[in-house]
């Protein structure tokens, strides 16, 4: 299978080079710098399934960090994974939001690290969040489990670039904060907005 | 209902196939693995924990009544029938005792509310340090840590496959846990370095370089020599505790009851 890697991150990453020298497969990554990494997908998703097929490539991987967590980089097609170590903490999967109740698989990694009990703690925690989510619980250091992955991604289905939606839902487009407003106070700001004492208009949003 | 499991061979480290047929386990034998650090016993008791369907790095296989497990029974931790004891003597979530075993108990789908307290009774047994259900698992020594994944394999887990790794560590008491697991009914199988607990099983798995070398048959000898080796046990276990009281030794305290 000849697999193309892209990796989106805001302000370093290495695993580009790292999957390239491992693995020998064609890599790339874009900084998204300013803008938030979920935004920046959208932007080059396009060129980037154009770029992996004009390589011939079976199988594109695009790893975000995905940071706010607002929102979560899944599409319409393919399918989205999103990646928990089990020692990430267990009220992660309720505090990650979209990008765990929106995943169709999630793989928890490192099981080695943690007591069968906990291992199903962190489970039960995930289920409550997506019950029907994938899960695998995977050990890659002796590749535990990642069959089953390997299994999933083989046979998905080939998507259609013409027809490539987000799944969930963007945020409000009118943040005075994200257009470069930098003072301090509600007074300043129209859209979203909020004071220590609670919402000043319902919905925290003013100026409709 | 469980009746057995069947363990198919795999590779060993270097990737040469295992040399033996299949290895059967019923309901109600007890089972150690032993070998040196390195040999492949967690890794073998992990393929029985994850019903291994050629998926882990030993290749092996693992069937249930003779029989390929349902997924479900695989990745559905309340219909999954083994409980593991591995050797983490540490807990990360950011839960009390209470919210821990309540969560888990969800999980495995047990609706009785008092397990919670039982539980942490069953475990308070198993060690000297006291468990307080308001406790931050993430605050529990090796011991307590220990002592609680058992009681809750036990109670919560109550599965009909109870794999232990190395519970000889980590300052629990280990008798009053082989007294309650053995005679259950269930599959007990013992990871272990302790000579009392390899003797005191009827089965015995040895490991080497990641495979399975050899399966013996508990013999009578044995269970002799068992005996006795729980004898000095004891023994040692008075004389630590005379020695903590800041006693001497006597010829009294020395000696000790061999069977033949």
């Amino acid at each position: 299978m000849r697999i193309a890697f892209l990796k989106i991150d805001v302000v370093k990453a290495f695993e580009d080079l790292e999957l390239n020298k491992e693995f020998g497969i064609l890599t790339r990554k874009v900084y998204s710098g300013d803008l938030c990494p979920d935004h920046a997908e959208v932007m080059i998703l396009g060129d980037t399934v154009d770029w992996a097929e004009n390589n011939a490539a079976d199988l594109l991987i695009v790893e975000s960090a995905g940071l706010c967590l607002r929102c979560s980089p899944y599409l319409n097609q393919g399918l989205g994974i999103i990646v928990l170590s089990s020692i990430s903490g267990i009220h992660t999967p309720e505090k990650m939001g979209a990008m765990v109740s929106l995943a169709d698989v999630a793989v928890i990694t490192k099981i080695d690290l943690v007591s069968q009990a906990e291992r199903e703690v962190l489970i039960q925690k995930i289920k409550e969040v997506h019950p029907n989510i994938a899960l695998m619980e995977t050990n890659a250091l002796q590749g535990n489990s990642l069959n089953r992955l390997y299994d999933l991604i083989k046979n998905s289905a080939a998507i259609d670039k013409s027809n490539l939606f987000l799944k969930g839902n963007p945020p409000l487009g009118t943040c005075t904060i994200c257009v470069g407003k930098k003072e301090i106070g509600w007074q300043h700001h129209f859209g979203v907005i909020q004071k220590l004492d609670g919402p000043i208009a319902e919905y925290l949003y003013r100026g409709e | 209902m469980l009746q057995n499991i069947t363990i198919f061979p795999g590779v060993d480290k270097g990737g040469r196939q295992e040399n033996f047929d299949y290895i059967t386990l019923k309901a109600g034998e007890t089972v150690s693995i032993v070998g040196p650090t390195g040999s492949g016993k967690t890794a073998l008791i992990t393929d029985v924990e994850l019903l291994a369907q050629g998926d882990t790095a030993t290749r092996r296989r693992v069937l249930v009544n003779g029989e390929l497990p349902p997924d479900e029974i695989r990745y559905n931790p309340a219909l999954k029938p083994i409980v593991m004891i591995t050797q983490n003597t540490k807990c990360f979530a950011d839960l009390s005792v209470e919210e821990f075993l309540q969560i888990h108990a969800r999980a495995r789908k047990i609706d009785d509310r008092q397990v919670i307290r039982a539980t942490i009774d069953l475990a308070n047994k198993f060690t000297g340090e006291k468990i307080k259900d308001d406790y931050k698992v993430t605050i529990l020594s090796g011991g307590q840590t220990r002592s609680l994944l058992i009681a809750d394999a036990i109670l919560i887990g109550a599965a009909p496959i109870i794999l232990m790794d190395e519970i000889e560590n980590a300052g629990i008491f280990r008798q009053e846990v082989i007294n309650l697991i053995q005679n259950t009914g269930k599959i007990v199988v013992f990871v272990t370095h302790d000579p009392v607990i390899a003797l005191l099983t009827e089965t015995r798995v040895i490991m080497e370089n990641g495979a399975v070398k050899k399966v013996l048959r508990q013999n009578e000898l044995e269970i002799t020599a068992a005996k006795n080796l729980l004898e000095i046990d004891k023994k040692i276990g008075v004389i630590r505790e005379e020695l903590r009281a800041g006693k001497a030794i006597t010829n009294e305290l020395m000696a000790v009851n061999f069977a033949s």
